[in-house]
């Protein structure tokens, strides 16, 4: 919001009545479907609303914080909290460092076919979820997997991917950043091409490396992008749903070891009809994701 | 079902039927939120599980009176079929197809092992599957056992006479021995690594795997019937076949399997409850379902059905007309499908080795509990003279 250098004429009444009426369709649907799901949301949490009270609305009671009571106690909520955090914590960076890395390959000088490049890594970002999970499955195949294959070239011990708790969210990041990461790639792309060529040449004149430029150069000129970047990777991130859910058939198996936040929240509320607590599960999403948001902002005003 | 309904409306003169056809998966949701928005349809089809939901939310009608006007008798259908249609003694349905689940099995490789017969008790199966798994060669299992399907472990327990619910279906019944003895026998399988500790997720092609002979064995339903006729390969088809499953005790053989498939149902808030009745009298009738199992090879409700050539000639049905005289209805409440999904994920921390059985089964005790505390309350609150 900055200040325009002249001041503002005060706008009449009338102006303001007609600059209403102009943006009152555009509010009227901001307060039908965002502001009023939002606050039935809110009072949902605080009611047991389930399958019975679908049938006869009688049935629901209004509990308070009864529900958060329950989620804080139940194991699996803190399950998938930590799921979700491991694969924003490690498949966030992982995600931007290789959408950057890729950004920098792509716009080297030194490469040739750069808009073919380009084109076959943003492939796996328009690629239907489910097709893809499909032949990743088959790519993770204990028996036939082309990884584990490549693991006995190496003369590695098999890894049972989707099927050994340990292993199955490290699978679940490897699909997701591969599938994700040429979205910031073109990013960053962007940001690179508007970095003056001139810079680096000084650089060079005074004798930097490559390191040296890239730390002393290219990071700094793409901070707002790496801002925004990580950020709307993190919110994405968060809400970790379909890779898990496709490639382990609905059930965040084995354990519960790849169930995030988001499909809890499915499961509670869409398979088993806990409206009500599957409210109190998007409230405290909701919560994560703004504190996430709101501590990133802050570093970044910080640095600057 | 388009082909069956000239007919009918022929015979009905003025009344028009009008099919929305829906995927089994996404048929659930779809007819709730119908339910929900108030433009249920006059009739559906409901996977039999699901009728203790409906009914709880007094979305369909009850049938009792209808059936016993008319030309139907429960007597005409397998009873294990049947009485998943009926809750607190009143019909809510009317068996459409039916579905169980019995071992199909590699004949080669277990005549190969020494064995003579499919197994008639938990013991004999367990020796025939040591025998199995002994066989020389690669990497194989006797059975699969998907560790991320509920119905293995749910089959066993109920043969094992295990009530899982008790006190009226208010609280699990998890700590009872016979359902203890079924739940450490399903987990000892793969203990004994006569079964892969795998969920089909990574499965990805288990009729290939079966051709293979990765695994010899598996529990599993009609609807594979044609998978298996269509995706093993040629050579390996005259190789496997059905079988009843096997009981706890000899004595018990065959042993019982659940009792699924489809009901037709009439929404209470159809104004044509008649004429939609009268529609499923015609759908129930032999006739029209000899011709539905010809047309989509899903097993007809009815028993006189099966004795059509078109039903007797296929040897691999003969084991499920067997078994389907063995079937039981699960336990009828709409919370069972959770139930069920947390049974499976019981034996799965017992067989990827994160808990002991007894800490297992006391964790699916207090969740199972915690799953049916609405259930109490309302079972247990004054009655408001409202019930139906």
């Amino acid at each position: 919001m900055s200040a325009s250098a002249a001041a503002p004429l005060r706008p009449s009444r009338r102006e303001a009545r007609a600059g209403l009426a102009f943006i009152a369709p555009a509010l009227g649907l901001i307060l039908l479907f965002f502001v009023v799901p939002v606050v039935a949301g809110f009072l949902l949490a605080g009611t047991d609303f389930d399958i019975y009270a679908i049938g006869d609305f009688s049935t629901a009671r209004f509990v308070g914080f009864a529900n958060f009571a329950a989620l804080l106690r139940d194991p699996v909520f803190w399950k998938a909290l930590g799921n979700t955090f491991y694969f924003v914590l490690v498949g966030g960076p992982l995600s931007v460092a290789v959408s950057l890395g890729a950004a920098m390959l792509v716009n080297a000088r030194l490469v040739r076919l750069k808009g073919l490049f380009r084109t076959v890594y943003f492939a796996p970002v328009v690629t239907t979820m489910v097709a893809v999970a499909v032949v990743w499955r088959y790519l993770y195949h204990p028996r036939f997997g082309l990884l584990n294959q490549i693991l006995a070239l190496l003369g590695l011990p098999d890894v049972n991917w989707l099927g050994d708790p340990r292993w199955a969210m490290p699978a679940i990041i490897l699909m997701a950043v591969w599938k994700n990461f040429g979205y910031n790639m073109i990013i960053f792309v962007a940001g690179l091409q508007s970095i003056p060529t001139t810079l680096y040449e000084a650089a060079r004149v005074d004798g930097a490396g490559p390191w040296q430029q890239f730390r002393r150069i290219t990071l700094p000129a793409l901070r707002p992008m790496l801002v925004f970047v990580a950020i709307i990777t993190m919110i994405g991130y968060f809400q970790l749903f379909t890779e898990p859910y496709v490639l382990t058939g609905g059930t965040g198996g084995p354990l519960n070891s790849t169930l995030s936040l988001v499909m809890y929240m499915y499961k509670q509320g869409f398979r088993w009809w806990n409206i009500g607590f599957a409210a109190a599960v998007a409230l405290v999403l909701f919560l994560i994701i703004l504190a996430g948001t709101l501590v990133q902002m802050r570093l970044q005003r910080e640095r600057e | 079902m388009q082909a069956l309904l000239p007919e009918f409306e022929r015979a009905n003169p003025g009344v028009h039927v009008q099919v929305q056809q829906i995927p089994f998966t996404a048929a659930h949701e779809k007819i709730l939120t119908a339910f929900v928005g108030g433009s249920t349809p006059d009739l559906t089809q409901l996977g039999n599980t699901w009728i203790p939901e409906l009914v709880a939310l007094e979305a369909v009608e009850p049938l009792g009176k209808r059936v016993a006007g008319s030309s139907l008798a429960p007597s005409q259908f397998f009873p294990g079929i049947w009485a998943t249609n009926e809750i607190d003694g009143e019909v809510y349905g009317v068996p459409w197809y039916v579905d169980t689940r019995l071992l199909f099995y590699r004949t080669d490789l277990w005549t190969q092992a020494g064995v003579a017969r499919p197994p008639r008790s938990w013991e004999e199966w367990r020796e025939d599957m040591r025998r199995v798994k002994a066989l020389p060669g690669p990497e194989h299992y006797a059975i699969l056992l998907p560790i991320d399907e509920w119905a293995q472990p749910v089959v066993l327990a109920l043969q094992a006479r295990a009530d899982l619910l008790g006190d009226g279906g208010r609280r699990g019944d998890f700590h009872d021995p016979h359902f203890r003895r079924a739940f450490e026998f399903y987990v000892s399988l793969f203990a004994e690594r006569l079964a892969p500790p795998l969920g089909n997720a990574q499965v990805a092609n288990p009729y290939q795997q079966f051709a293979d002979g990765y695994f010899a064995s598996w529990i599993t339903g009609p609807w594979n019937l044609s998978e298996f006729r269509r995706r093993v390969p040629p050579e390996r088809q005259g190789v496997w076949t059905t079988a009843p499953l096997p009981g706890v005790a000899e004595a018990d053989y065959p042993g019982v399997s659940l009792a699924g498939g489809s009901s037709l149902v009439i929404f209470r808030a159809s104004e044509h409850k008649d004429a939609a009745f009268r529609l499923v009298e015609f759908l129930a009738g032999v006739r029209q379902q000899v011709e539905f199992y010809r047309l989509i090879g899903d097993l007809p409700a009815r028993i006189a059905a099966w004795d059509d050539p078109v039903l007797t000639g296929e040897p691999h049905l003969r084991a499920f007309r067997e078994q389907l005289q063995h079937v039981e209805p699960m336990p009828r409440v709409p919370e069972w499908e959770r139930i069920a999904w947390a049974i499976a994920e019981a034996a799965e921390r017992v067989i990827l080795r994160q808990q002991t059985v007894d800490r297992s089964l006391d964790q699916l005790q207090a969740e199972v509990d915690g799953m049916l505390a609405k259930r109490r309350f309302l079972l247990d609150r004054p009655a408001r003279g409202a019930s139906p």
